[in-house]
């Protein structure tokens, strides 16, 4: 798994690529907060075009960013959910909390 | 049970190998020829109970965690992942959705219902100090559905 994130427009894009589970989700968990908390960006878009699997740990990772994006005064969408990955994400309501398209 | 074909092993309950065990019952399963979605659902589904195995069980220390996939006839995919650790004191509160023991783990209690979702049944027996077993069930869609 990897995590590639570049700026866009005043906001950033954080791209994922590859599996995220319990194992690897905390890399990525921890690369992405050390970005937040330095940087501070106004919105952050988790690039999901290049995960090639995707259990409920990938939940706890979009929710976990999207509560450290609000309380730095910013905001967390999803970009390129394949419909797996989508379904993944609405059996926890992801898409009520989080813009994901 | 009639049994076609079937696999088991054991590995250590490191989390690293989550990976591996979807890889493992991937390869298993490929031989009924699986559509995209089915395989996606029974990955999804070993990766939550090995998980659980992982992060719950065991917290704290290894050990073991058996993975059985079977072939049954009829094209139904039979999948135990069993432990030998700390058990589930109230196996019903812990199937309840967002129930989670590690929330500083960022667990979103939604082990149980990923693997009921994504599977056709769904069995979870545990004791507490002995461990747990769960097994899981799908019937692969016939070829030409």
């Amino acid at each position: 798994m990897k995590v590639d994130i570049r700026n866009e427009n005043g906001g950033a894009v954080a791209a994922i690529t590859g599996e995220i589970d319990h194992h690897s989700a905390r890399t990525a968990r921890s690369e992405l907060d050390r970005y937040i908390i330095n940087t501070q960006p106004r919105t952050l878009a988790i690039d999901m075009g290049g995960i090639t699997f995707m259990d409920s740990s990938g939940i706890g990772l979009i929710m976990g960013r999207s509560k450290l994006m609000k309380e730095c005064g910013g905001r967390l969408e999803v970009r390129n959910a394949q419909p797996y990955i989508k379904r993944v994400l609405k059996l926890a309501g992801v898409e009520r909390i989080v813009k994901i398209t | 049970m009639d049994t076609v074909n079937s696999i088991k092993f054991t590995m250590p309950s490191l989390s690293v190998n989550e990976s591996a065990a979807r890889a493992v019952v991937s390869s298993f399963i490929i031989q009924c020829d699986p559509t995209v979605e089915e395989l996606s659902d029974i990955r999804t589904a070993v990766s939550e109970a090995v998980t659980n195995a992982v992060v719950h069980a065991y917290r704290g220390t290894v050990g073991n965690i058996e993975l059985t996939v079977k072939l049954l006839k009829d094209r139904e995919i039979y999948i135990k992942v069993r432990d030998r650790g700390c058990g589930i004191a109230d196996v019903e509160k812990a199937m309840e959705p967002l129930f989670t023991t590690a929330p500083e783990e960022e667990r979103s209690g939604l082990g149980f219902s990923v693997m009921s979702s994504f599977m056709d049944k769904l069995k979870v027996n545990s004791a507490a100090g002995k461990g747990t077993v769960v097994t899981m069930r799908k019937r692969l869609a016939a070829h030409g559905d």
